[in-house]
């Protein structure tokens, strides 16, 4: 690795810190929600359509109902509940947003819908019920492919519209036509972003304990966004939020997959209800393959007017969005997030851009790490070589002659976006050199004499995070806000406690929060305790998402200890006898200026809050605050990934050599954990380039619904990787702080498809859709050359 | 029908009233509450439920619990020293940030100490190849090698 630093069990801003959740993981006292049992609990498992499209005629119960162990067999017709599920999405106010019951009503529309859900003893009695119950279907004609689904005459999803299409997000600069009717050369591209599917390891699950008595509802539930899941609870079990609980336990990574509010989140509440008793259910993993949010599945048409130097002088981007059966709680803004970022880190003002969103018979889609913005990345990146590739043009100067320059930030970019800060060329310079970008000729020559084809391929790439202001969100049809909340508590011993409204399920919050802690407020680091996973102790948050947790939840954090600081210092000045102005900040104390003599430290002042002795006119005992941080604007974390392959002509099998990513996601908390960010996002972006892709057949049938099918990499599929960075603070929030979750999966796919297709230039290959299976690249290969 | 079985776990004997299709992950998590061992996929292709059983690396979500009989089990949560000292594996894993939602780190950590057994001196790349078995969605695998490399290097030592 090429950024070197010193590990540390306690730290500031800026250490290596080793993570404070660790033992907990690794002793294997983790407590995920399957870990939990409450007394006379239930175990759920559902029906679920076996049909792409069908309608339902009968359920017949009884022989599930006549199992011993079975308690209930619950449908739409028996199922407790006021409403389906919500989306919050709705750019443009005129989103088509049809009914999704919490169990299918009269039609199922993609296989894997549930249907009925089956209460009793154990998960092994439950799984034997759901076996015996009988459900006719009639199937009816279905469509799974986005472009086929806006055909005339196609089969409709829901017969109530006219057609497919879902919403059309448009946005044209005036002066697109003018600028494209002057560009020397069009260049197209056909790019074709498969759907994929976010695999955590944990699989959803939940447990619904709906009490009679008090009313109360507790769900535990695996999710990134517990307050999302709170309020539709409420809304579709017909209660009251002040009613409802929601606890997420330890949670095994979400990647988007856990960004939603789902049927049986709801089903398990309301369920509990009709039995009186608390009610599990665990996603087995094949129901994960078709029950929980895909991601990707866009079709992108790219043509770029360019000038003779190969500067893109306009840019049109037409694209199809497959959202699948229904509208989840983002969907139909998860493609807005690429239309945002459609001109990636190049100065392209001219720019006509439609997407098309359509239904199909297919789970539906929603944020996947990087959510609209990986295709985004992915199609530009692709498109610049084919731009350098038709000027014969090196790939790094084509990128250098279309960079946004440093000179230009604050950059309002023609999607209506103020990029804050980044040096893209300095970036990419890095980059070129830790990978010796020079010297590559000289490797390919050697890999041909042993008769492989060698490639290098670039991804320069910027991201659109820190979601999100709430003006923004509001002006893009989200019914929700942006703003993150914390709460800081000093306690009398002069220990922390940090309530915080993100959700990390990985990422490390209670490391880095703990960091921030030390550092802005000179309680050591051991002595932070950082509470998040319930929602009675949380009182309001938006979770984690977007990377959005840092730029947006620390500094809620942030602002909270300077909250507390202040109050310190007036307690301070009064206990000193001195005016505020008097006084100094040592990082642990407030001191008379020049005297050290003459100091309260943080604890005492901590103590002195509680104890309320003597306290200054006006200020309450405490020392405690409460921020809720709306942005000012996102952040735009940026870098460059390059990536060197070997490709054996026998196989078509793509190695890759070397892989080098420079990410500037602006200062940096923790190194050891943006650096394990970073590694993974790589290769969840290397398992679409490479592997990963949900198959759907014509008949609406999953045919990538296990492991063994669905290829997720393992170790011995992945390259080390080498890591730097670059930094320029975020002039956005006062820890300059970008964010880092995504960059990895936005970077990745491109800088990979770019060597295997650089590899295979000589062939006269101009491009390779992913995943690039080795069966795929022999057969462009045998194209090619035949 | 329930049938009795005697299985030690982490040096426990154990004698419960199985049913025979029970299998061992559910023995241990439901019947012994032993949650450290994980479910991650139905079908013996994630490696979360990774177990030693009679000192071989097997996946406890395909071997039923009554094929255990009189055997001997080790999971996650046997690891520990009595006086809570972490494992090498342990301390590796979290010295070298080989974790990061935890989900399939007792599986991955039982596949590796397996893997150190079995080869103290193995290569970057046969550790690789020889975890290719256990799936992280999170690490991308990068300090995971370096845990085990780095717990096998202490295990030599020791």
């Amino acid at each position: 690795m090429a950024v070197d630093y010193t590990t540390q069990t306690t730290g500031g801003i800026g250490d290596a810190v080793l993570r404070k959740e660790d033992r907990k993981f690794v002793t294997g006292e983790g407590r995920y929600v399957d870990d939990l049992k409450l007394p006379a609990m239930l175990h759920a498992v559902f029906v679920r359509s076996p049909f792409g499209h069908a309608r339902i005629t009968a359920i017949d119960t009884s022989a599930a109902l006549a199992l011993p162990g079975v308690h209930a067999v619950l449908t739409h017709a028996t199922l407790p509940v006021e409403t389906g599920v919500l989306s919050a999405s709705n750019p443009g106010g005129d989103v088509r947003h049809p009914e999704q019951a919490i169990l299918a009503k009269e039609f199922a529309r993609y296989a894997g819908e549930p249907v009925a859900m089956v209460i009793a003893d154990d998960r092994y009695i439950a799984r034997d019920g759901a076996d015996l119950v009988h459900v006719d279907y009639d199937p009816l004609p279905v469509v799974v492919d986005a472009e086929k689904a806006l055909e005339p005459g196609a089969p409709l999803v829901h017969a109530e519209y006219d057609s497919n299409l879902v919403k059309t997000l448009e946005h044209v600069t005036d002066g697109f036509d003018d600028a494209m009717a002057k560009a020397a050369r069009v260049i197209k591209l056909r790019v074709d972003n498969q759907r994929v599917t976010p695999m955590p390891m944990e699989t959803r699950g939940c447990i619904g304990d709906w009490s009679d008595s008090t009313g109360e509802v507790t769900l535990y539930t695996s999710t990134q966004v517990a307050h999302f899941v709170r309020t539709f609870v409420s809304i579709v079990c017909g209660t009251s939020e002040a009613k409802v609980r929601v606890v997420t336990p330890d949670v095994g990574g979400g990647f988007g997959a856990k960004l939603n509010t789902y049927r049986e989140e709801f089903a398990v509440c309301a369920a509990s209800h009709a039995v009186g008793r608390p009610i599990k259910w665990i996603e087995d993993r094949t129901e994960n393959a078709v029950a929980t949010i895909h991601g990707r599945a866009q079709v992108q048409y790219y043509e770029a007017g360019v000038d003779d130097n190969g500067r893109i002088v306009a840019l049109k981007f037409d694209a199809v969005q497959n959202n699948g059966a229904y509208n989840m709680l983002l969907t139909p803004s998860i493609s807005h997030l690429t239309l945002f970022m459609v001109p990636g880190l190049y100065d392209i003002q001219d720019i006509s851009i439609r997407i098309r969103q359509t239904f199909t018979n297919t789970t539906p889609t929603d944020a996947y790490r990087g959510a609209g913005r990986p295709e985004a990345t992915h199609g530009i990146e692709r498109l610049m070589d084919a731009i350098a590739d038709d000027l014969g043009i090196d790939a790094a100067e084509v990128r250098r002659r279309n960079f946004i320059q440093p000179e230009q930030f604050p950059y309002s970019s023609a999607t209506g976006l103020i990029y804050d800060s980044g040096e893209y060329e300095a970036n990419l310079d890095k980059a070129l050199e830790l990978s010796d970008y020079a010297g590559f000729p000289a490797r390919r020559a050697e890999s041909e004499q042993n008769g492989k084809h060698r490639g290098i391929g670039l991804s320069t790439y910027v991201e659109v995070c820190g979601l999100a202001p709430s003006a923004v969100t509001a002006a893009l049809g989200i019914g929700a806000p942006g703003w993150e909340h914390s709460t800081v508590r000093l306690h009398p011993t002069g220990k922390a406690t940090v309530i915080t409204g993100t959700s990390p399920h990985g990422q490390g919050h209670a490391t880095s929060w703990s960091q921030i802690t030390q550092t802005e407020l000179g309680i050591p680091f051991d002595d932070v305790e950082v509470i998040h996973g319930d929602t009675a102790f949380q009182p309001y948050g938006l979770g984690t998402y977007g990377s959005r947790s840092l730029a947006v939840g620390g500094i809620a954090l942030y602002r909270s200890l300077g909250k507390v600081r202040e109050k310190a210092r007036e307690l301070a000045a009064h206990l000193l006898e001195c005016s505020i102005d008097d006084l100094e900040w040592t990082g642990t104390a407030w001191q008379v200026k020049g005297s050290p003599d003459r100091a309260k430290t943080i604890q005492e002042l901590a103590y002195a809050g509680w104890t309320s002795a003597s306290l200054p006119e006006g200020i309450e005992p405490v020392l405690e605050a409460t921020t809720f941080h709306d942005p000012p604007n996102f952040t735009f974390p940026n870098g460059t990934h390059v990536c060197e392959v070997e490709i054996d002509p026998e196989t078509g099998r793509i190695e890759i050599l070397n892989y080098t990513a420079v990410d500037d996601c602006g200062n940096v908390i923790n190194p050891l954990i943006v650096d394990g960010q970073v590694h993974g996002g790589i290769i969840q972006g290397l398992g679409q380039a490479l592997f990963e892709e949900t198959v759907y057949g014509e008949d609406g049938q999953m045919l990538t619904p296990t492991l063994v099918e669905y290829l997720v990499p393992s170790a011995a599929d992945v390259p080390p990787m080498t890591l730097s960075r670059t930094v320029t603070p975020s002039p956005s929030n006062p820890l300059g702080v970008k964010g880092i979750g995504e960059a990895g999966t936005i970077g990745a796919s491109a800088a990979i498809v770019n060597a295997a297709v650089d590899a295979l230039s000589g062939l006269g290959i101009r491009h390779l859709e992913m995943p690039m299976q080795p069966g795929r690249v022999w057969k462009a290969m045998q194209e090619a050359t035949s | 029908m329930g049938q009795s079985i005697t299985v030690t776990v982490n040096g426990t004997v154990h004698t419960a009233e199985v049913e025979p299709r029970t299998l061992l992950v559910h023995f241990l998590r439901e019947q012994l509450n032993l949650t450290g061992t994980h479910i991650g996929c139905d079908t013996s292709t994630c490696g979360c439920c990774t177990v030693h059983l009679d000192g071989d690396t097997i996946l406890a979500c395909s071997t039923l619990a009554v094929q255990c009989d009189g055997s001997e089990v080790r999971t996650v949560e046997g690891l520990q020293a009595d006086d809570g000292a972490l494992h090498p594996i342990q301390q590796a894993f979290h010295e070298n940030h080989g974790l990061q939602c935890g989900f399939c780190t007792p599986g991955m950590m039982m596949a590796a100490l397996g893997v150190i057994e079995q080869q103290p001196d193995a290569s970057d790349d046969e550790i690789r190849e020889a975890l290719e078995g256990n799936l992280c969605r999170c690490t991308g695998y990068q300090n995971i090698v370096a845990s085990v490399r780095a717990a096998a290097d202490q295990m030599a030592r020791s």
